[in-house]
């Protein structure tokens, strides 16, 4: 780590990127006619030496999200100079390569592009954070940048949404810049919760401009610059049953799974509903 | 003659039909919704008997003027004035007649149930509806609601009131007025030396008696114990006094020396016993198990100003053990004193009388120590705590459960429908729905993108990183995009759209939101429809829905163009709701009659 640095330089905008880069392979060649890894790179490069240009005591720290494993691929604080962007090149082939030796050999699955372990990296920047906050009263401000355009893997959901807690809770936003097809919940979600701010480019070609607009922003200035916002983040609920979203519903009371029709039993706890006593038209005239 | 409830009130009254008019002597009786007046002749043709609902007010002739009238006015200008015997007489009927005012002012009829099950008439105490229409008089949108719900017949007072208890308990509680507790002045008997003769004055309100009295237990038992036995209350104080003087000279001989000769004296110079055992049971009744963990702040021991300031007694001058308990320790003292003024008032004696405020004070401390004697239970229930958190856990056998363990069937059943669900209801554009096809081994892959990284290694960097035209698109889009989310959303976070709206149609749109909240609480809590009673209350409440349905078409089309959408976005939530309730409701009448149609008669 960097020697502490004397109060009378570090002013408000001083900033510690964390960057998690996607670098799924199956969904690199799948969006190949629209954009290449390289031109993203590119876009990346450029993005991030002019973070370090900001400022002489900003931070820019690299992480890069496989299929099987994540790595550090640049850290700009370690050696005695500030280093640029394109050191870290050698290091993320490096990561490809033991990221393909980890895959099993007979998986030449042709269907669907996988996921790429987000909430591993999440952890990890998390975890580098949490190091910086120790190292002493002065230290950059942190925030976490998400470029990630691999579908959301449904097994993460746990450990995301403990991540986007305990950022949200270190108060760490997590920006997201999401690069694929489809739009990603779990990094809608984390934006929300965690006050950063979520954006899916319409030009990929112009990725660079949206970075430097929206993402170069440090946490101070953001108190008085307006960022783009999403409409609105859906937090409606689905049934279990039929995976339809639905307003109004019936919810176990034992492990609060949601239906929409009454149930006998509950399908997740299986705990026995029990029946509530209707009224019978035969019956009330007797009264 | 009054009914202890005060729902009937009888009195001889005079019915006059002008201030200046002697009036027709006769019996005014009045209940809660009407009054009638018989005159005592029965050939008079007076005979009154109207109802409360249509006076609107009263006046009254000041106590102790020639006349003690009472004057009934009505809504159109008619009025009936009566002429009491007395003015306590015409006080009561005044009183009587201004809560049957409010009374009938604000109740609304109740509907007349048809329900099988019969609902109780809620019997009202008048504390009750003083409340209530406290409550409605202090906030005007709970009248408004009030008035349209409740006096319009589709909610029962009761149901009206269910669920707004706190409000009124809230009201209730905010009666009693603040107390003036006790004066936190310890040196309230100082005495005041005249610096020229030897004298000494001290002054004694009861005040400080009593505070003298809830501070120091041993001077209380012996003013009980001395006076009007031994000494006069004069003499007693005067004894008192000079005790205190002594303590304040620090000359700690002189007092022992004092306490040799009078024995009296010697009761107020000694340590005070009964405080000394008032102390030792409270620091019984201290939770041993209650886990305090000390830091630096709880550090006594190595202060740098020796006792925060005040100066340390041990070390100083080594008397002679006769002369111990008749030092004084400040610390003990100030203790006793921030103890009894936290404690407050305790008693509610008039404080002119010395000797009664003793006694009530003795009076409280004794049902003290008894209520604690007879705490066995306590004791036990404590005794019982301190073994369980001192047990020491590996000894013991492993405790069942209390409950029976929670068991989830497969995580990834849930995990997979919150995915589907976030995809469905994106709204994304047209590539949204399709799910990329990866048709690429996973080698090949990992080769090209390995191609690419390397790729840029040697070719460095594309130059331009960005073309211009593209940043320019870019950048447009950006700003656009804030701007417009920037109107949608209010030109700055304090202001929303309600404001830019015109007054009336904002009003309206509350109006009807608060309405539409209170009748859709309401119309859910009645199903599941179990009873009669619940049915025709869900029935009544879809009518007012249904009714209020159309208004909202009608604001979102009265308004300007401009602010049409921004109305419409706002009323839409309204209309799901009012929506969803409706289909509920119909499903359930098509359920029920297909249901009554598959049971024969004589089930």
């Amino acid at each position: 780590m960097s020697p502490p640095v004397p109060s009378k330089i570090l002013t408000d905008d001083v900033s510690l990127l964390m960057v998690l880069i996607d670098t799924n392979p199956h969904f690199w060649s799948s969006i190949k006619p629209h954009f290449s890894f390289s031109k993203f790179l590119s876009h990346v490069l450029a993005f991030l030496n002019s973070i370090l240009l900001l400022n002489q005591l900003n931070q820019v720290v690299v992480l890069a999200t496989g299929i099987n494993s994540c790595g550090y691929v640049f850290d700009s604080s370690s050696g005695s100079v500030s280093q640029r962007a394109e050191s870290l090149l050698p290091k993320l082939e490096e990561f490809a390569e033991n990221d393909e030796s980890l895959s099993e050999r007979d998986d030449d699955s042709g269907n669907g592009v996988g996921s790429s372990l987000l909430s591993g990296s999440l952890s990890m920047a998390l975890c580098y954070i949490q190091r910086v906050f120790r190292s002493g009263p002065l230290h950059p401000q942190p925030r976490i940048l998400c470029l990630h355009g691999s579908p959301d893997g449904p097994g993460q959901y746990v450990a995301i949404m403990n991540s986007i807690f305990s950022a949200q809770r270190s108060m760490v936003p997590i920006d997201s810049c999401v690069i694929g097809i489809q739009h990603s919940a779990f990094l809608q979600q984390a934006s929300y919760i965690t006050g950063g701010v979520y954006l899916k480019p319409q030009q990929l070609d112009g990725l660079f401009q949206y970075l430097a607009t929206v993402f170069a922003t440090d946490l101070h200035s953001r108190n008085f610059l307006r960022l783009p916002k999403p409409v609105g983040v859906d937090f409606r609920a689905s049934c279990f049953c039929h995976k339809n979203t639905i307003d109004m519903g019936f919810i176990c009371s034992v492990c609060l799974s949601i239906f929409c029709k009454h149930q006998k039993k509950c399908s997740t706890c299986g705990s026995t509903f029990g029946q509530a006593k209707t009224l019978d038209p035969s019956a009330s005239q007797q009264r | 003659m009054a009914d202890k409830q005060q729902q009937v009130v009888v009195k001889r009254a005079r019915h006059k039909s002008s201030v200046k008019d002697p009036g027709t002597p006769g019996v005014l009786k009045m209940t809660k919704d009407r009054f009638t007046f018989m005159a005592n002749d029965p050939s008079s043709p007076v005979k009154l008997n109207v109802e409360f609902r249509t006076i609107k007010g009263h006046k009254f002739t000041k106590d102790g003027t020639k006349q003690a009238l009472l004057n009934l006015t009505q809504d159109q200008g008619g009025n009936y004035i009566f002429e009491f015997e007395n003015f306590p007489d015409r006080n009561v009927c005044k009183d009587f007649v201004a809560s049957a005012i409010a009374l009938s002012g604000e109740a609304g009829r109740t509907v007349p149930e048809k329900s099988a099950v019969p609902i109780q008439d809620e019997q009202l105490s008048a504390a009750e509806m003083e409340r209530r229409i406290k409550l409605l008089q202090e906030d005007s949108d709970l009248q408004k609601l009030h008035k349209q719900f409740v006096i319009g017949g589709i909610l029962s007072e009761a149901e009206f009131w269910a669920t707004r208890k706190k409000l009124l308990e809230q009201n209730y509680s905010r009666r009693p007025k603040q107390r003036v507790a006790l004066k936190n002045d310890m040196w309230s008997t100082k005495p005041l030396a005249d610096g020229q003769s030897n004298r000494v004055t001290f002054n004694l309100t009861p005040e400080i008696i009593l505070q003298i009295f809830a501070e120091k237990p041993a001077v209380r038992q012996a003013y009980l114990n001395f006076v009007p036995n031994k000494m006069t209350e004069k003499e007693f104080w005067t004894k008192y006094s000079r005790a205190e003087y002594l303590h304040s000279t620090k000359n700690v001989i002189a007092a022992a020396a004092e306490a040799a000769e009078d024995e009296e004296l010697a009761v107020f110079l000694k340590q005070d016993d009964m405080l000394v055992n008032e102390a030792r049971k409270k620091i019984r009744q201290v939770d041993p198990t209650l886990d305090m963990e000390a830091d630096e702040g709880d550090d006594y021991m190595h202060l740098p100003i020796q006792d925060h300031g005040l100066p340390r007694n041990d070390n100083k001058d080594v008397l002679d053990s006769q002369y111990e308990p008749y030092r004084r320790s400040f610390s003990q003292h100030l203790n006793q004193h921030a103890a009894v003024v936290l404690q407050g008032r305790v008693i509610d004696v008039e404080l002119g009388d010395t000797r009664s405020v003793a006694e009530a004070l003795a009076r409280t401390k004794h049902a003290e120590l008894a209520k604690d004697a007879s705490d066995v239970y306590l004791d036990k229930e404590r005794l019982e705590r301190i073994s369980r958190m001192t047990e020491i856990e590996d000894l013991q056998a492993p405790r069942d459960p209390a409950v029976a363990p929670l068991s989830i069937k497969d995580p990834r059943d849930y995990f997979d429908s919150q995915q589907a669900n976030a995809f469905s209801t994106l709204g994304d554009t047209v590539s949204g729905a399709k799910q990329l096809k990866c048709s690429v081994s996973t080698r090949e892959a990992y080769c090209s993108l390995k191609e690419c990284i390397s790729e840029i290694k040697f070719q460095g960097l594309t130059e331009p990183t960005i073309n211009s035209e593209v940043a320019f698109k870019v950048l447009n889009g950006l700003a656009q995009n804030i701007s417009s989310n920037k109107y949608h959303l209010g030109r700055n976070p304090n202001e929303s759209i309600l404001d830019s709206l015109p007054k009336i149609t904002r009003e309206e749109l509350l109006l009807h939101w608060s309405s539409i909240q209170e009748l859709l609480k309401h119309f859910w809590s009645s199903y599941p429809i179990t009873t009669k009673y619940l049915l025709t209350k869900a029935t009544k409440l879809k009518d007012a829905m249904s009714q209020i349905y159309p208004k909202l078409q009608e604001i979102k089309e009265s308004v300007q163009s401009d602010l049409r959408h921004q109305v419409s976005l706002l009323v839409q939530p309204m209309l799901q709701a009012l929506d969803a309730a409706f289909a509920h409701y119909d499903a359930d009448v098509q359920n029920r009659s297909a249901r009554s149609g598959e049971r024969p008669n004589g089930f």
